[in-house]
């Protein structure tokens, strides 16, 4: 069963700013993007890089998954990022221009060298693809299948616009066939969805439409440019007190199955099987991280002994 | 490591440096903070440190600090001394 | 030299005047009446108008040794004092106290005149150079930083007595009645003023703005007043209010407005005759906010809100979140256009507001404040009168006041502030004392006083990360390091009174 981990917020962070990238652990999202790429001006890659570093290796005691957007992996900087940036052991990279599955396995190839050289586990560093192009749009449903390290496809609105030469909108009409297959891609390969970032900060109003919009597509996150965003996206995805009642029936009624020696029972009338309860235990650790239950799931009772 | 151009690198922006490094016959540090009396002698340890670390021996170093941790000191330091190091 | 029970050492006396070491909030006892003035008699005919700021000088028979005061309702604009200073140099009179509500930037002007000896002390707290200066020993000028309250006490009480005060009167007649509400100079209440229109022997208004008998509203009336002066202008309007106070939008701010805000509720005081102030910084006006959305949906209708008024505040009175506001002085322009015509925006003065010796002040009835800090220490003291190079560049306002008289005292501030930790093994200048503070609030955690245990289990009942204080401290210095203390000389150029007149900390002279 593959594991629940919440990514409804992914703020990034610029990553020559000192100011910002030290205030990480008091942010409240579920992860962080510290952005070497669009972040930062050509003249200060190689400063960046050191400062992201520096910062990650004095940052040992971690509230949340931190990601790292490195350069185009075709850019002169980008393979500099990786070798500078992953002995500081980030959870894993945010890859812009995943215009092509090819372009995720040379990272996967990189990433596998870089971690024999520095002594850990083949796979602990992940891929985030960005999806930014109409042809990384067409493209991502086999992005999503390259490499065990993908653990979402996140799609880029600001490029994706750009490459189809058109104008972003508030409303997004623009973008709905573009992100339906994105999800489609992502949760066909049993990874997540994250959504593009919400620009206008000063639009509270439109970052709550968007996000809305984006959770009923089947995304499970949105990428974030600032933290006064995290609150917003974060209400939006709560889930609601029915769903955390529901959830917390579905888990008890598996629970008692199992002790009886099955997998599947009834819950007033409707089967529970196993999707039902992957979906009730997605909704009872989102309800944990806003606080609306404190209870600890047992994974192996929820999803039984191999 | 050899210092062979006058570089700088890092901002003024709070909990940031500048870092000004340029070729000289002996090792000179100049350290300007804004927390210069509450902070000096960490400031001044961790500069060392790193051209300990980078072998540098021969530079001049000044640095004007603006609230910045050492991760970041030791960042941008390192920053200008290894622009420093490469032809410009 | 003896030590307080703080354990900061005092001298038994400073500038010819005998000390009294603080020993605790509540227990100084006030001795003998209010002060009063001399009785006078304006027959009818008899005018009080005068030609200028020298006549009125002249007429207030001031005399080398003697004490003037101003208000600082126009704040950082206010071009009175430096005026007022500038005629009694001309007069070639000496050796002047000056006891004003508070001394700002703007006042640097007065420098050479304390040089050239016009200005011999300062029975008033500071804001910017003039403290910078006496700090580091550039200017020699005896100074006493006040609370509001405690200056209120000070005149009231006849320990400062002020011989003429300067009321920059923004609309005037030519008998006296004034207020603040209108003309160039508006600045809304006129609070510390009233105090000064009370006490002193002489009161001269001062206006740019006379208007035909009678000025109305009246705000102080004829009968305290002995002179009027017209002048061109008071000052810089821009510079005396706001145009807006607003709402802070740095991350780190918010997170502490967040948490203060859930402080607040989980104290169980957010009801129905709810009582709040905060000040108008960036992150307090934060507060408010949560504050505000918290009392929405919950339908909790307060009782006041009390302070320097900013426009939120005015918001939220209109909105029916308060019955009342409770205006010393006001921060914006929303907050001086309210007080001109909403009959529920009370202007107050600054006894009734924080004076701890009388018969009781509205801090005495405030359920939450929310108050800055340059640093605390582990003792829960908190220090905003001296910044992090040992000067003395801030006054100390109504902090003491509101945390001695608040149920729930809360400190906002970031834990690190360019490199420097908010939590110290002992603060550089005791404001106030940690008897009086409850709670201290930054993003990375929340100190309870040890007094308060009920709080402390709640807050971590509600999940919210509380602290002791002293890993709260280890935290912040494992990011920053250990700092130093600052060095300072013997010599002692400030005294910092508590609200009751006792000296609770002195400021003494930087080391180079």
């Amino acid at each position: 069963m593959a594991e629940i981990k919440l990514r409804r917020s992914l703020l990034y962070v610029p990553g020559n700013m000192p100011s910002m990238l030290q205030n990480i652990p008091i942010f409240h999202c579920d992860g962080v993007i510290i952005d070497l790429e669009d972040a930062v001006p050509l003249s200060e890659k190689d400063a960046a890089r050191v400062l992201v570093r520096r910062f990650l290796e004095n940052h040992t005691d971690r509230n949340k998954e931190v990601l790292v957007r490195i350069n185009p992996l075709d850019s002169k900087w980008g393979y500099d990022d990786l070798r500078e940036v992953l002995p500081a052991m980030p959870d894993g990279i945010r890859l812009p221009k995943a215009d092509t599955p090819e372009i995720v396995e040379r990272l996967d190839t990189l990433l596998t060298e870089f971690e024999e050289e520095l002594e850990v586990p083949i796979g602990h560093f992940r891929i985030l693809p960005s999806i930014e192009s109409a042809q990384g749009v067409i493209n991502c449903i086999k992005t999503a299948r390259t490499s065990d390290r993908v653990f979402a496809l996140a799609f880029g609105a600001e490029d994706y616009t750009a490459s189809l030469e058109i104008e972003r909108t508030k409303t997004g009409e623009e973008l709905f066939h573009a992100r339906t297959r994105v999800v489609w891609a992502a949760k066909a390969a049993g990874i997540q969805a994250i959504d593009s970032i919400f620009s206008d900060v000063n639009d509270m109003e439109g970052l709550q439409r968007e996000t809305a919009l984006i959770k009923t597509l089947g995304f499970t996150g949105k990428s974030l440019v600032n933290p006064r965003q995290i609150d917003v996206v974060h209400e939006i995805f709560a889930p609601k007190q029915e769903e955390v009642d529901y959830a917390l029936q579905v888990v008890e009624a598996i629970k008692r199955a199992r002790e009886m020696g099955t997998g599947v029972i009834s819950l007033g009338g409707k089967m529970v099987d196993a999707p039902v309860v992957k979906r009730a235990v997605r909704v009872l650790k989102t309800a944990g991280a806003h606080g609306m239950i404190d209870i600890e799931l047992d994974e192996e009772v929820i999803y039984g002994q191999e | 490591m050899e210092i062979r151009r006058k570089v700088q690198a890092g901002t003024m922006q709070s909990s940031d440096l500048m870092v000004f490094v340029e070729p000289a016959e002996k090792l000179i540090i100049e350290i300007e903070s804004t927390v210069i009396k509450q902070f000096e002698h960490l400031i001044r340890a961790k500069v060392s440190e790193v051209l300990d670390r980078l072998e540098v021996t021969r530079a001049a170093v000044r640095i004007t600090d603006r609230g910045a941790l050492d991760y970041a000191i030791e960042a941008r330091l390192e920053s200008a001394l290894r622009r420093a190091a490469t032809e410009g | 030299m003896v030590r307080n029970s703080l354990g900061r050492l005092i001298p038994e006396s400073f500038n010819g005047k005998n000390v009294i070491p603080f020993s605790d909030p509540f227990s100084l006892q006030p001795k003998g009446f209010r002060a009063s003035r001399p009785l006078t008699r304006l027959n009818p005919g008899q005018k009080k108008l005068l030609p200028g700021l020298r006549e009125a000088i002249q007429a207030a028979g001031l005399k080398d040794g003697m004490t003037i005061s101003t208000h600082h309702h126009l704040r950082n604009g206010d071009a009175l004092l430096a005026q007022v200073v500038r005629e009694i140099d001309a007069l070639g009179l000496r050796d002047i106290r000056i006891a004003s509500s508070s001394i700002h930037p703007a006042h640097a002007e007065i420098i050479p005149f304390i040089e050239k000896g016009v200005i011999s002390a300062l029975e008033c707290g500071v804001n910017g150079l003039i403290g910078e200066l006496v700090s580091r020993g550039e200017l020699s000028c005896p100074i006493t930083v006040r609370t509001h309250g405690g200056r209120a006490r000070a005149l009231i009480s006849g320990e400062i007595p002020v011989d003429v005060a300067f009321i920059a009167a923004p609309c005037c007649d030519d008998y006296g009645n004034m207020n603040g509400y209108y003309g160039p100079s508006a600045c809304g209440s006129l609070g510390y003023a009233q105090v000064d229109a009370q006490h002193a022997r002489t009161v001269v208004a001062v206006t740019d703005n006379l208007v035909p008998y009678p000025a109305s509203p009246v705000s102080i009336p004829q009968t305290m007043i002995d002179y009027v002066v017209r002048i061109d202008t008071l000052g810089d309007p821009k510079k005396i209010v706001s145009t807006t106070t607003r709402i802070t939008t740095d991350p780190v701010g918010l997170q502490i407005a967040k948490y203060a805000a859930q402080v607040i509720e989980a104290a169980g005081v957010l009801c129905d005759g709810f009582s709040f102030q905060t000040g108008s910084g960036g992150i307090s006006l934060a507060v408010a906010d949560n504050v505000r959305t918290l009392m929405r949906s919950a339908g909790i209708k307060g009782s006041f809100g009390c302070g320097g008024i900013t426009g939120y505040f005015v918001d939220m009175l209109e909105e029916g979140l308060f019955e009342t506001l409770f205006d010393v002085q006001c921060f914006d322009l929303k907050a001086v256009d309210s007080i001109g015509r909403n009959r529920h925006h009370l202007e107050i003065s600054a006894d009734m507001y924080a004076n701890p010796f009388n018969a009781g002040a509205v801090v005495n009835r405030l359920d939450a404040v929310i108050l800055g800090a340059t640093e605390v220490d582990v003792d829960f003291n908190v220090n905003v009168n001296t910044e992090s190079n040992g000067y003395l560049l801030h006054n100390t306002g109504g902090h003491s006041d509101t945390a001695a008289g608040a149920r729930l005292a809360i400190i906002v501030a970031p834990s690190i502030r360019g490199r420097l930790p908010i939590v110290r093994d002992a603060v550089t200048t005791v404001t106030t004392p940690g008897e009086t503070v409850d709670v201290i609030v930054t993003e990375r955690g929340i100190a309870v006083n040890p007094r308060h245990q009920g709080l402390r289990g709640e807050l971590l009942r509600r999940g919210l990360p509380v602290k002791d204080i002293r890993q709260l401290q280890e935290e912040i210095y494992h990011i920053t390091g250990r700092p130093r203390p600052l060095e300072f000389e013997d010599e002692v150029v400030a005294l910092i009174e508590y609200r009751d007149g006792s000296i609770i900390d002195v400021v003494r002279k930087v080391k180079k």
